[in-house]
């Protein structure tokens, strides 16, 4: 069976991309805040937050063939329809890093202004000159930032573009092959590919390990450049997995009741339902010992991370974050029953979405707007277009190929599963 | 006069099969005994899905509820403790340096109520007396009970059916 992506479905997600398109226009002439901070960094959380789901998919993809997995084999063709968003996300990505760094476009990243990294300058004229040892003429740099200019070895330009470009470069390159070996076994039945499959997941989950914590560090943990958190990539990483496990569901939840999947039982929802929970339990712990080491600690240079959430305007919404994300699946997915019904399921899982949306967004914009953020139509606007243009590439990359696999050596395991 | 079969297995999928037979023809199945658990049996003989999960949470949350308790008489209202000038005055402020302990106690009340009551559902506790027919279903063997006080079919007529599966062993036996 193959999906058809066409009529309402399709029209909705454009209106959807539309309503982006406009934002996007319109926000960045509405934005008042200086370079256009708040438009830029909008930008920065929508490329990330979905950047990050569509990474989820190839991960747990990689995942399920690592562990032999069986339960999985029939919504596989979901999880690869789900990375296509990769290149868009990344190629937002790489914008804004490169508007930032390249073109001075905003300043998001502190670390990205030059003078930061140079004990003494020499000014003649309108030039200024930075160097790092004293010469004749030169005077102290009052921009210069000792603990920045320690971090300088990580931040320098070659090395950071190269892990950038690196790692979005490395998951497009698996998510091509893993791509291609799963629509060439639906041709040529082999259990050879499926090894081959299940090797490269393997060296994938490896590379995956280094790269999604070191990603979080370069394009997230750095806003906020003085302040680190040894924790901080399993942390965003919990939150992409359990953002894309919601994703699944609510999205298998409506192709089964457009008369798709319907091989797909409740045991499939149930598994599904499991990690939701246990990701955000993983989610609420990580959160949890982030904070709570930084608390105890009480150390200035550790605590100004949660002193400009706790003791600003983001206070409430920080707050209310961290609930939702924890006790809203806590309670309502501990019990079998919840976790089959899919009554339930939709409204916690749109409640957990956005929950992790706001997390991302907390991440970002504390450390870029301070105190100058606004919440207004802009962002739900961005958030609805950047949802459009994910279900559009999505819901396209299922339509290219048979929804069921046909030759994955687990695909009957999948169908009895039972639970 | 009552009779009890103990119908005695050598595979757990003889097992499944045959219980799906005898069930199919209205047979009721008392219990199954087995040395592990057999997965999908509990659909097929009726069994009814165990409340442990509830027990489980509620015993979860005394536990978190006495943490909670303890901790705020031990050190804010009985004697207050001054740790790293944390606030000690107030429950709510000192929360976060509970949550380690709360979260420990939640878990071990929740997890030794559970193992206890798991215990005594079964009268397995310790020096309890063993209540399965036959010491081999310890070991390798399986067993399906079916009692004729449960089912209206006659003591011949079910002896009949339960010999169209592939037993290992029948032993039929009277009781009040």
């Amino acid at each position: 069976m193959e999906f058809k992506f066409e009529g309402r479905t399709k029209l909705i997600t454009q209106i959807l991309m539309g309503i982006g398109l406009i934002a996007l226009i319109g926000g960045f002439m509405a934005d008042g805040t200086d370079h256009h901070q708040r438009w830029w960094a909008n930008l920065l959380v929508n490329g990330f937050f979905w950047f990050s789901i569509s990474l989820a998919a190839l991960f747990f993809y990689a995942l399920n063939y690592a562990v032999e997995a069986s339960w999985s084999a029939l919504i596989k063709r979901c999880f690869e329809a789900m990375w296509h968003f990769l290149p868009i996300g990344g190629g937002v990505i790489i914008v804004v890093l490169a508007a930032g760094h390249f073109f001075h476009a905003h300043h998001l990243y502190h670390w990205m202004d030059n003078s930061l990294y140079h004990e003494y300058m020499v000014v003649e004229g309108d030039t200024i000159e930075f160097m790092d040892e004293a010469t004749e003429g030169a005077v102290a740099n009052p921009n210069y930032d000792h603990i920045i200019a320690g971090k300088q070895p990580y931040f320098v330009t070659w090395f950071f573009w190269l892990r950038t470009l690196g790692y979005i470069g490395t998951f497009l390159i698996f998510a091509r092959l893993f791509r291609k070996w799963s629509l060439l076994e639906d041709e040529q039945p082999s259990l050879d590919l499926h090894y081959k499959q299940f090797k490269r997941s393997a060296v994938f989950l490896v590379v995956f390990a280094v790269f999604s914590s070191m990603l979080a560090w370069d394009w997230v943990m750095s806003i906020d450049v003085h302040w680190f958190s040894t924790l901080f990539g399993w942390y965003l990483f919990s939150g992409m997995w359990v953002s894309f496990m919601i994703m699944l569901n609510l999205g298998l939840i409506w192709l089964r009741s457009k008369g798709y999947y319907q091989e797909v039982s409740s045991s499939h929802m149930h598994d599904i339902s499991k990690w939701m929970f246990a990701i955000s339990m993983l989610w609420s712990y990580l959160w949890v010992s982030q904070f709570l080491l930084i608390w105890y600690a009480n150390i200035p240079e550790e605590v100004t991370y949660y002193t400009q959430r706790f003791f600003s305007d983001y206070q409430v919404p920080f707050l209310i974050t961290f609930f939702v994300n924890f006790a809203v699946p806590f309670y309502t997915l501990l019990p079998r029953d919840t976790k089959r019904n899919a009554n339930f399921i939709v409204p916690v899982g749109l409640l957990i979405f956005i929950g992790h949306f706001a997390d991302v967004y907390l991440l970002v914009i504390p450390g870029t707007l301070f105190d100058h953020n606004e919440f207004g139509i802009f962002e739900v606007a961005l958030f609805l277009g950047f949802l459009g243009l994910y279900l559009n590439r999505t819901l396209s990359a299922l339509s290219k190929a048979p929804l069921i696999p046909k030759n994955h050596p687990m695909l009957q395991e999948s169908k009895e599963l039972h639970y | 006069m009552n009779k009890v079969f103990h119908v005695m297995y050598d595979d757990d999928d003889k097992l499944m099969e045959a219980a799906s037979a005898l069930v199919a023809k209205g047979i009721r199945v008392k219990d199954v005994f087995s040395p592990f658990p057999v997965h999908g049996i509990d659909p097929i003989i009726g069994v009814k899905r165990t409340r442990l999960g509830i027990v489980a949470f509620m015993f979860a949350t005394t536990g978190t509820t006495l943490a909670l308790l303890g901790m705020w008489y031990f050190m804010i209202s009985d004697w207050p403790m001054n740790i790293g000038g944390k606030p000690s005055f107030s429950l709510i402020e000192n929360l976060p340096a509970f949550i380690p302990v709360t979260f420990e106690f939640s878990v071990l009340c929740g997890a030794h109520g559970m193992a206890i009551t798991y215990l005594l559902r079964n009268g397995t506790l310790p020096g309890m007396p063993a209540t399965n027919p036959d010491p081999r279903t310890t070991d390798d063997k399986f067993v399906i009970e079916i009692t004729t006080e449960q089912n209206a079919l006659s003591a011949a007529e079910m002896e009949t059916a339960i010999k169209e599966t592939q037993l290992f062993e029948l032993s039929i036996k009277d009781y009040e």
